[in-house]
């Protein structure tokens, strides 16, 4: 399988599977219940390409991320980077991979450490992967990278509180990049940051990708947020991918009912289209990821369901191309969006 | 009479950094079936706003200004007096719904402890009202659901949950919390038509507190922008969305995601940050971070009245 942009993959996640076993019923109880969180997720990363992973609370978005980086031991399938498979390797061979491997976090206070400054933080990787560095080398590097990230260098030796939520995220940011790692995962970076800066945090994100050729997975629970950064969007409901498809092709036309939903989701800034704006179509809550549903996971809330869904698994099928679906109906549905014109705004300038 | 009239409303805080003014002097008015939206970033005062309504600031926090519930001043009110009007006359839901629920009781002692207290209901009838709460919000089998705990319920269920509590005693007005912000979008979509819903049937005047411009649009009539504890614009949802005056509302405005705009459009941001509060610049708050900023912004501009009421804290609205 290529990937969107024609180049060879740098990552490969080939069947990729994360169960928990997790203790049910009460204190005296033994009854064991599995939770697959991921499984058999499968997709290719491009060189400077930009993946968007986009589901609600509980479809396995993070643990993907978490597999793919080996802070979680899956029970299946290979995590290929540049060829090598990664849940082969010990913990030892491991960690010295996530030089070329980083991820930024999505709570951007909780995951720095409150006792720190800033330029320890950021220091800390170099520190831990080259022992020998000068605390000169250190510090300029650090300075390098609070500079590209948008931070002031002058604030070195200043502490997380000090910082407003974007700027947190900018620190996590620089903590990421400053080993020079090839792959970033962003896991929700921006969902607990106001929507005014949320787009700083994006765009800084998309102009450090194109400069340091980067290849990024962006997760998010909202597909407003990954449209502007990503190639193509993996789409997620309870561990397993429904649809990745092209960026455009994905807002224009979603192949998958649940794509649909979410795009009809995103509430609209006009108030004339807001009050028209269709229902998402989905009924009723997300199922227990205890016990998902026979055949189509989504089935219970899909609102083209016919027999087939109810008993039988789609795998995920390739169509024109090169988009994916997991849908038996895929071919029959026509979810073209069908926008209202957008009134214009009408500013003195 | 207005349902209530808040005029000249402050909030400070002490804190160890000196006194921090949340709120500085914002009014404003709502009728019954209303629909205002009170919008700002972090820091700005929009919460601050209906905790000081509410009686709710913190230990540190000091209120005054007034606000006129159908001509009673809710900030001359001690506790007590407050108790009459909180929950049956004004209610509020927050932001989490997992943290504003006790996870020590089931749904049915958290809902009935409302009504029996302020209705004067017998168990059996509190109960029986709040299985039709329940049953209004669509929660699947509420005669079942209402004997389970909080952490029975799924994130959206429990928000429902709160929707539900809060309109128990039919208030006048709903004040809520970034109701839908802890919540998948899904499930946003899904609360926000409940109260859109839930406003068509009832005269239940409500407050929306938000962040987030794209969630307004749709369920509310008016528009308060908030910055640094200030009005900065108020307007109708189409004076907001249409004609925004304030470079601040633009901003918000157009950091928006939207997914029916051009294509491959970088997003646009508010450059800086939300402002700290205990070393605001002098002059317009926002100037440091407004790309139109010039001389006259080292001065404050004052509210300024605009075509159709529409009102604006902005040099360049006097200027054009």
């Amino acid at each position: 399988m290529k990937s969107a942009t024609g180049t060879e993959a740098v990552l490969r996640v080939q069947d990729l599977a994360v169960h928990f076993q997790v203790h049910k019923g009460g204190l005296m109880s033994n009854k064991i219940s599995v939770l697959k969180a991921v499984d058999g997720i499968s997709f290719d990363l491009a060189a400077g390409e930009t993946l968007g992973v986009v589901g609600e609370s509980g479809c396995g978005k993070s643990t993907l991320a978490r597999a793919i980086l080996g802070l979680i031991r899956p029970q299946r399938g290979r995590v290929l980077w540049l060829g090598e498979n990664l849940t082969g390797l010990d913990d030892e061979a491991l960690r010295k991979k996530r030089k070329e491997l980083q991820i930024v976090f999505q709570d951007p206070l909780a995951s720095l450490n409150p006792r720190m400054t800033v330029g320890d933080i950021i220091a800390e990787p170099l520190k831990t992967f080259y022992p020998k560095f000068a605390k000169v080398q250190v510090e300029e590097r650090v300075r390098g990278m609070m500079k590209m990230v948008g931070l002031l260098p002058n604030q070195i030796n200043r502490y997380p509180h000090e910082f407003s939520g974007g700027q947190c995220q900018r620190i996590g940011i620089a903590r990421a990049l400053v080993l020079n790692p090839r792959l970033i995962i962003c896991d929700e970076p921006v969902s607990a940051l106001d929507v005014s800066i949320q787009a700083q945090i994006v765009n800084l994100l998309k102009d450090l990708q194109k400069k340091l050729r980067l290849s990024l997975i962006f997760i998010a629970h909202d597909l407003s947020v990954v449209k502007h950064i990503s190639d193509r969007v993996m789409v997620m409901y309870l561990g397993k991918a429904m649809e990745i498809a092209r960026q455009g092709a994905l807002y224009r036309k979603p192949l998958h009912p649940y794509t649909s939903a979410l795009v009809k989701a995103v509430p609209v800034p006009d108030p004339e289209i807001a009050r028209q704006q269709p229902d998402t179509g989905l009924t009723g809550d997300m199922p227990s990821p205890f016990e998902p549903p026979q055949g189509c996971v989504f089935h219970t809330r899909c609102p083209f369901v016919v027999k087939r869904c109810k008993v039988e698994v789609p795998p995920l099928r390739r169509m024109e191309n090169d988009d994916w679906v997991a849908c038996h109906c895929a071919e029959e549905l026509d979810l073209t969006i069908r926008r209202v014109a957008v009134r214009k705004r009408n500013q003195d300038e | 009479m207005n349902l209530l009239d808040v005029k000249n409303l402050t909030v400070s805080f002490d804190t160890p950094d000196g006194q921090v003014h949340a709120v500085s002097g914002i009014d404003f008015t709502l009728e019954e079936g209303d629909a205002l939206a009170i919008v700002g970033e972090s820091g700005s005062g929009k919460t601050q706003t209906v905790m000081a309504l509410m009686g709710l600031l913190a230990e540190n926090g000091t209120a005054s200004g007034n606000a006129w519930f159908r001509g009673e001043d809710l900030m001359a009110m001690d506790a007590q007096e407050l108790n009459r009007h909180r929950g049956t006359d004004i209610a509020m839901i927050f932001q989490d719904p997992m943290t504003s629920l006790n996870p020590y009781l089931n749904i049915e002692k958290q809902m009935t402890e409302v009504l029996m207290h302020h209705q004067d209901l017998s168990h059996r009838e509190a109960t029986e009202h709040a299985i039709e709460m329940l049953r209004a919000v669509r929660i699947p089998d509420p005669e079942q659901r209402i004997r389970q705990y909080p952490h029975e319920f799924s994130g959206g269920m429990r928000q429902r949950v709160m929707v539900a509590m809060g309109l128990l005693c039919e208030p006048d007005i709903l004040i809520a919390d970034e109701p839908t912000t802890a919540l998948d979008v899904t499930v946003q979509a899904q609360i926000s038509q409940l109260m859109a819903e839930l406003r068509r049937q009832s005269r239940t005047a409500i407050v929306l507190i938000t962040h987030d411009l794209g969630v307004v649009a749709g369920l509310c009539d008016r528009v308060l922008v908030m910055y640094a504890g200030e009005v900065v614009e108020y307007g109708t949802v189409e004076q907001i969305y249409y004609s925004p005056q304030h470079p601040y509302t633009q901003g918000l405005l157009d950091s928006v995601p939207r997914l029916d705009d051009v294509e491959d459009q970088s997003l646009h941001a508010i450059p800086g940050n939300p402002p700290n509060l205990l070393s605001l610049p002098k002059g317009c708050s926002f100037r440091s971070r407004c790309s139109k900023a010039f001389d006259a912004c080292r001065e404050k501009p004052a509210l300024t009245e605009l075509e159709g009421g529409q009102l604006a804290r902005c040099h360049l609205v006097n200027r054009s």
